[in-house]
């Protein structure tokens, strides 16, 4: 789809993060994938950046009280 | 019993076949007799004891467990005759409407069937499992009028329903026996475009054959005072069914009469409709000899009463009291007054321990009947044993450690407090038990905002915790001072209200008092240590004679005017609703951060009282001439409301001249209409300020509302010179005649006047005409409430019950019982609201005290 969508101040910015991050992340929550919100494989933002199934998205928000905020996300094909 | 843990895959609904209700059962039930001579459960009857135990000592033959540990086990009986089911009329007309009368095949061609078969699983797949519901609606319906079968071409004939449940063929009664061969002759691949998955759901399975007869747990016999057996409803309607059932039988084998066998049949088809439900329109109800009609089935899920509403979704307590709520403005924001008659009801469980034995024993020797005194006592074993004349001697005699009694409760006993609609957490709290005289729940009036209730009838509910635990747990957790500061924003949910901050502005600002007014000014209001006055004492001496000697305060007014309290000194400003009122009370929001939620509460409640005792010192009210407008005022206010028409008037001429300018995005009508609302309100706003400049300072409604106690400017102006512009949904009214609000205005007519602006006031009284625009505006906002009310309500209600298991972890995560997270950081930042300012951490501020003292 077209990146452009990516340009849109209002969509925060989505990441697909490695193997070793996705890890790290994991780690520190002590969480399972199962465990963790998820995204539609169908997102429009997850077809332009390519993200697979499983990968695990990184969401960079804009806070007023905290300036940046991560998310992370679980692509599933539901 | 063993439990298995499993996840759910999917589930499949079915109908029982014969088979199935066979293979579920442990006994065939063939006789009506409950009972043998000895009292003893028949064998082969309802009562069996192969359906479960429900008498402690005897052992389930089936299973061999215990009372309790047996869940019970189905039986069955043999019908003499296939019978319908009450619940499954309207698919059994579909199914027959839909399906051959001569060869039982479905009413499509086999290419036909093949494509609507595939249709569905298409659409199953896309749109899921009620998509193809409705599609399959869809096709029986165009189904029922067809004329002749595809496949045999036999003509077809209407199938009707004659309510509650006999089915015609054109003019033939259909019976349940020639219902059954129809559908037995269904072949499989036809069923699944009904909706079934014949593996689970054979059409022939809707008629009766054999029905199961459900286990003994689930409708046992409870034995009355006079040793008599009393039996279950359901228990009831199958001695019905069986006995019938078996006159059947015996008249069938007999080779009876037609017309005997067909009552008896239409006997036994009433009677298992019945049991299945006995509300069906057109059915008499099945009645005990009292008269009053049986619970089967049907009624025992359905309906407020129902298994749902009333045992799964609903929460009964004991130890729990509700009255109707009154103020009491003596007693402590942390306490509750408890009327004596409740405190002869409501118990504390107290164990016997060898430093109480003593002072436990006179609660016993005083008996249930004289205050404070116990109701029961509980033996080690666990026997309850109620105190009467009788046993109080015997109980205290035998009265030892170990021994639990339930005595009444006293002062400071500890209370939870509740009033419905329990919306936010402070809707239930912990208070001290007050004992009082009369006969209704006393509660300070400064606790009604977190409780949202007022004194016009509201009734509320009170619980005593009956474990250490938890009156531990309300006592550290749920006490009024923990709930000071509402989560929502920050601020103090509890502070100062109405007069007390009247009083409290009026002390500050202005009051004076000789020195033994001052005392015992401060005296009544509890405070001890009282300072060295002079013998002229002004009100701020009082006021801060209250506070801590090493409070610092650096405030607004609510006029934004600066208050500086330095070493427990107002030196500078006075005291209104922005320092100590509710939700704004920034004075009372620094005592809880200094000194602590137990002195916060405990000098916020003194502020309150002192507020209210200043007050009658000097005397405070309002009257009529407090509305009063000098000659003046009047004639200024007069000559802008006559000016602001003149703009209207100019304005609507310019409009009609088409030389408007009109405003971006809006048309021209629209521009008129707003810009006439901005005139008549910028006039009102006039009119206020006039007002407000005139006002004496020592005019009680200027006290009341300058101090933040309640109302404002805008309800003075409305009283003494114009209500204003009355409005729906944003827009000046328009609604009525044609062209016209009411039939005196001229068609067109979009003065003021025509358009709801009211420019009496409500002392000089309002003339019809406004009169009756005032009325639509209020009957339009009672509308609003009561239309908004519960639907806002029914919204918050699923919101909080969808959040209602979420929770702040110690890494600082939410997540929800399975631990999924759903906010990596609470709120993106980590802040407990209700440990915050309004939402914040202002750092500047915490910085200055840490380091600038
Ligand atoms: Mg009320
Ligand atoms: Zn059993
Ligand atoms: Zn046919």
């Amino acid at each position: 789809m077209e990146e452009i969508i990516l340009k849109h101040r209002f969509l925060p910015k989505h990441e697909i993060l490695s193997e070793e991050e996705a890890e790290k992340i994991l780690k520190k929550y002590n969480v399972s994938k199962r465990q963790l919100p998820k995204i539609r494989l169908k997102d429009p933002v997850i077809k332009v950046i390519g993200a697979k199934e499983g990968d695990l998205i990184k969401i960079t928000r804009k806070s007023p009280t905290s300036k940046e905020s991560p998310y992370y996300r679980v692509v599933v094909d539901e | 019993m063993e439990h298995v843990y499993k996840n759910i895959n999917s589930i499949s609904f079915g109908f029982f076949s014969p088979k199935l209700i066979k293979k579920m059962s442990s006994v065939k039930v063939v006789t009506p007799e409950l009972y043998d001579k000895e009292g003893y459960p028949v064998d082969g009857g309802l009562m069996d004891i192969r359906l479960g135990v429900i008498d402690p000592g005897l052992r389930c033959k089936t299973c061999g467990s215990k009372l309790k540990e047996c869940p019970g086990h189905f039986g069955y009986i043999e019908l003499a005759r296939p019978i319908i089911h009450i619940q499954y009329t309207k698919t059994i007309l579909d199914f027959l409407r839909s399906t051959c009368k001569d060869c039982g095949r479905i009413l499509l061609s086999d290419e036909e069937l093949k494509l609507k078969l595939d249709s569905l699983k298409d659409i199953e797949k896309r749109y899921g499992l009620f998509f193809k519901r409705k599609k399959i609606k869809e096709i029986i319906n165009s189904l029922k009028n067809l004329k002749k079968c595809p496949h045999c071409k036999a003509k077809q004939v209407n199938v009707k329903l004659e309510r509650p449940l006999t089915f015609f063929e054109g003019d033939k009664k259909l019976s349940p026996i020639e219902i059954k061969t129809k559908f037995e002759k269904i072949p499989d691949e036809d069923t699944e475009i009904l909706g079934l998955n014949p593996k689970y759901a054979r059409p022939e399975w809707l008629i009766l054959t054999l029905l199961p007869i459900p286990p003994v747990t689930m409708r046992p016999s409870i034995t009355l005072d006079t040793g008599e057996r009393s039996e279950d409803d359901l228990t009831h309607k199958l001695g019905d069914i069986v006995r019938i059932n078996q006159r059947l039988f015996e008249n069938i084998n007999a080779g009876a009469p037609e017309v005997i066998v067909d009552d008896l049949w239409d006997l036994l088809q009433y009677h298992v409709t019945t049991y299945f439900d006995n509300t069906v329109a057109q059915i008499p109800p099945a009645r005990h000899r009292s008269g009053q009609a049986l619970k089967t089935l049907t009624e025992r899920v359905k309906s407020k009463e129902g298994r749902f509403r009333y045992n799964l979704a609903g929460k009964r307590v004991n130890f729990a009291a509700r009255t109707v709520i009154s103020p009491d403005p003596e007693i402590k924001f942390n306490e509750v007054g408890v009327p004596k008659a409740i405190a002869y009801e409501l118990t504390v469980p107290e164990r016997v321990t060898e430093w109480n034995l003593e002072r436990l024993k006179e609660f016993v020797k005083r008996g249930p009947k004289k205050y404070p005194g116990c109701n029961y006592v509980i033996r080690p074993d666990g026997k309850k044993k109620k105190i009467t004349d009788e046993t109080k001697e015997q109980l205290l005699e035998e009265l030892q450690l170990g021994y639990v009694i339930e005595r009444h409760i006293i002062n400071n006993d500890i209370a939870i407090f509740n009033r419905q609609p329990s919306l936010h957490r402070m809707s239930i709290m912990a208070h001290k038990i007050k004992i009082l005289p009369y006969k209704s729940f006393r509660l300070n009036p400064a606790v009604c905002t977190p409780y949202a209730g007022d004194f016009d009838g509201d009734e509320m509910n009170l619980h005593i915790p009956q474990t250490e635990e938890a009156r531990a747990e309300a006592e550290v957790l749920m006490q009024v001072q923990t709930q000071l500061i509402t989560p929502k924003n920050g601020t103090n949910i509890i502070g100062c209200l109405e007069d007390s901050v009247s009083g409290n502005y009026l002390l500050t600002k202005s009051m004076v008092f000789n020195k033994d007014e001052a005392v015992q000014l401060l005296f009544s209001i509890g405070v001890k240590k009282i300072p060295n006055f002079n013998n002229v004492v002004e009100g701020k001496e009082i006021f801060s004679s209250v506070l801590p000697g090493d409070f610092e305060y650096i405030g607004k007014t609510k006029d934004n005017d600066d208050v500086i309290i330095k070493k427990g000194k107002l030196i500078k400003g006075y005291i209104d609703g922005a320092s100590i009122g509710e939700e704004r009370g920034n004075l009372i929001r620094k005592l809880h951060r200094d000194y602590g939620e137990d002195v916060a509460l405990d000098l916020l409640s003194k502020l309150f009282r002192l507020g209210i005792k200043a007050l009658f010192y000097k005397g405070f009210s309002t009257s009529l001439k407090d509305i009063d407008l000098k000659q003046d005022i009047l004639i200024r206010i007069r000559k802008l409301l006559k000016d602001s028409e003149d703009g209207v008037d100019e304005l609507i001429k310019t409009y009609n001249a088409k030389k408007l300018e009109i405003l971006p995005g809006k048309t021209a009508e629209e521009s008129l209409e707003l810009l006439i609302l901005q005139t008549l309100n910028k006039v009102r706003n006039k009119i206020g300020e006039i007002i407000g400049e005139s006002l004496n300072e020592e005019n009680p409604l200027r006290i009341m509302f300058h101090s933040g106690a309640k109302g404002s400017i805008l309800n003075l102006t409305m009283m003494a010179s114009s209500v204003g512009q009355q409005a729906l949904r944003g827009k000046r009214i328009r609604h009525g005649y044609d062209g016209r609000t009411l039939s005196l205005f001229k068609k067109g007519d979009l003065s003021p006047r025509s358009r709801g602006f009211i420019s009496s006031g409500f002392k000089k009284g309002i003339d019809p005409v406004e009169f009756f625009f005032g009325s639509m505006t209020g009957r339009d906002s009672l509308m609003d409430m009561a239309l908004r009310t519960p639907k806002s309500g029914y919204l918050y209600r699923r919101l909080a019950n969808a959040l209602q298991d979420l929770k702040v972890e110690y890494d600082y995560t939410v997540r929800d019982a399975n631990k999924t997270v759903i906010q990596f950081k609470y709120g993106e930042d980590s802040i407990d609201v209700s440990k915050s300012e309004k939402g914040t951490i202002d750092i500047r501020n915490l910085i200055r005290e840490v380091i600038g003292k």
